[in-house]
């Protein structure tokens, strides 16, 4: 559905995306990974015919989005990662408009509205001003816009940036049943997100593709350590650092300064900790157990999500920490 | 067409919903309302709208830039125009649309201020050609205004350099006699070709808008010339496609 073929684009005499190639094929959901600035955006803006390419060419259900840029955009259903909204509208005028503007006359929207929203979960905000709505909702509207047309192709940019956590696993649920009846191209920096929903990962970086994977195969390939975090009370940091990395297990330990800073644990005496430990050894088990063993209080310890920022980082000191 | 009339729908509606309209109103109808009394109140006043124009004419300079100073501003401002932009819309047809909302709001106003014409009739016996060819030339120059406002609305996404970009450009075409007094020969009539209406005469200050010079003057006298109706229609067709060109240009950067 999607084809990019030695695709560039350059910001005056700035790359942002240096000869990218890829497909998506029909019904598949591709994950698109990156650190910020790295060309997520500026590729998923060429894909939905906002900005030409520089250089290459992009095709979505077959249709050139420079020379058959109508045609091309007929078939996308596109959410940009600053959620546009008019705010001054209603959520179904909004909806309305949308449609319509995609091409949707009257009759399907009447028909197609009731659905998206009960799809989406707006169902008692249907009524309300779009300004008036939390980020989490506004989030769905935009996801609403994208799919009210019933698009073959969806384009997401980061749909699960700044919204709450609980807003976060729906929209994350939401977005994996879209994925059964979509082509789906999602850009995200968090790797979890990534792998729970996509059944193919293309890692950006610098404007180039380095990974194009299954998302399993890409964590087991870049998944070299674990890191956990760890909140320890009455203790001496030194003390506590020495110990675990007596721990085989462990790479290193150091405490949690940015924690540390916002105080979240300090406040009761709680000193925040962060412990990076090879993957796959219990390593948790044994952290909590040499706590206890020593007499500390322990108040929290949780296994980190690595963010793909992290990945690339450990990519790159891969040696130091294997040592 | 489908498209533009959709456009067009959804933005007369926003004037609607927010303040923006009925202070605009509010503003044009008081504004008018002076300049029309002050013209007809002397001792033998002529029963003309001539007043009306004038201040009609002068108040536009800032009016349509304040109507369209959010249509395009805002959209760049949301960062809806990515919606608009990735959606099968042609550009032309996104500014006509939001063009044809604006003017259609400034038409409706145009009909309310008519009480002026009923007042006429009622305590005068006032030169139908004149009056007629005088709302007329006032359709085609708010016309030609709201194209400018448009263009400078598309220039940045904050409303209120829409504004002063806009009544500036509009400004700076009314007064562009006091350039063409001081130039000779062909740069002079050039000068004097491209005035939008005419500006004040420091000797007759009641005459704004409708003394000589510019292209409006000889609507207000009852003349419709075939060059006056060409160059609003001219200026309203370059800005129009300049605002296409700029929308054109953001997809570039």
């Amino acid at each position: 559905m999607i084809k990019i073929e030695h695709m560039s684009k350059s910001y005056g005499p700035y790359p942002a995306v240096i000869d990218v190639s890829f497909e998506v094929l029909k019904g598949e959901i591709v994950g698109f990974l990156g650190p910020n600035g790295a060309g997520k955006t500026t590729t998923m803006r060429v894909v939905t015919g906002f900005t030409p390419p520089t250089t290459g060419d992009v095709t979505v259900g077959g249709y050139n989005v420079v020379s058959h840029s109508l045609d091309a955009r007929r078939h996308i259903g596109y959410l940009p990662e600053t959620v546009p909204l008019y705010l001054d509208m209603t959520v179904s005028e909004y909806l309305s408009y949308m449609g319509s503007i995609r091409g949707m006359n009257k009759k399907w929207v009447k028909e197609r509205l009731p659905k998206v929203i009960d799809m989406v979960r707006l169902g008692d905000y249907r009524n309300t001003l779009v300004g008036r709505l939390s980020k989490g909702y506004r989030q769905r509207t935009g996801i609403a816009q994208a799919i009210l047309h019933e698009p073959d192709v969806l384009i997401m940019d980061e749909p699960t940036i700044g919204i709450d956590p609980i807003q976060v696993v729906e929209t994350r649920e939401l977005i994996s049943e879209l994925g059964q009846e979509h082509t789906m191209l999602l850009s995200s920096h968090i790797l979890p997100e990534v792998s729970a929903i996509c059944q193919r990962v293309l890692v950006i970086n610098d404007g180039r593709i380095v990974a194009d994977d299954k998302p399993d195969e890409l964590s087991t390939k870049l998944q070299h350590a674990e890191r956990i975090e760890v909140s320890v009370r009455e203790v001496e940091s030194s003390a506590f650092i020495n110990s675990m990395r007596d721990i085989p297990a462990v790479i290193d330990a150091r405490t949690d300064q940015r924690a540390a800073i916002q105080q979240r644990a300090s406040r009761e005496g709680f000193v925040p900790f962060i412990v990076d430990a090879r993957p796959n050894l219990q390593s948790a088990e044994t952290i909590a157990r040499t706590v206890v063993e020593n007499g500390w209080g322990l108040s929290n310890l949780t296994p980190l999500p690595m963010t793909l920022e992290e990945i690339f980082l450990e990519l790159t000191t891969e040696e130091d920490l294997g040592e | 067409m489908g498209y533009i009339t959709i456009i067009a729908g959804k933005e007369l509606r926003t004037y609607f919903a927010s303040p923006m309209a009925y202070v605009v109103s509010a503003a044009f109808l008081a504004i008018t309302g002076f300049f029309f009394v002050a013209s007809v109140s002397d001792a033998f006043a002529e029963a003309s709208i001539r007043g009306y124009l004038a201040g009609a004419v002068f108040f536009m300079i800032f009016m349509s830039p304040a109507l369209t100073m959010r249509l395009l501003a805002e959209e760049q401002k949301l960062g809806t125009l990515e919606l608009l932009l990735t959606s099968p819309l042609r550009e032309f047809e996104i500014v006509v649309g939001k063009f044809l909302a604006a003017y259609a709001m400034t038409l409706i106003m145009l009909v309310l201020s008519l009480y002026f014409v009923i007042v006429l009739f009622v305590y005068g016996d006032p030169d139908v050609g004149p009056l007629l060819s005088g709302l007329l030339g006032l359709a085609l120059y708010a016309m030609a205004t709201l194209a400018v406002g448009l263009f400078a609305s598309a220039l940045s996404s904050n409303q209120i350099v829409g504004l002063v970009v806009g009544s500036g450009i509009l400004t700076a075409l009314t007064i562009i006699d006091f350039v063409s007094d001081r130039v000779s020969g062909t740069a002079s009539e050039v000068l004097d070709a491209i005035q939008l209406g005419a500006s004040f005469s420091v000797f007759d200050l009641d005459s704004f808008g409708v003394a000589e010079g510019g292209h409006f003057a000889d609507f207000a006298r009852g003349i419709i010339s075939l060059t006056d109706v060409a160059y609003y229609f001219s200026i309203t067709a370059v800005f129009l496609l300049l605002t296409v060109l700029v929308l054109e240009a953001r997809r570039w950067r």
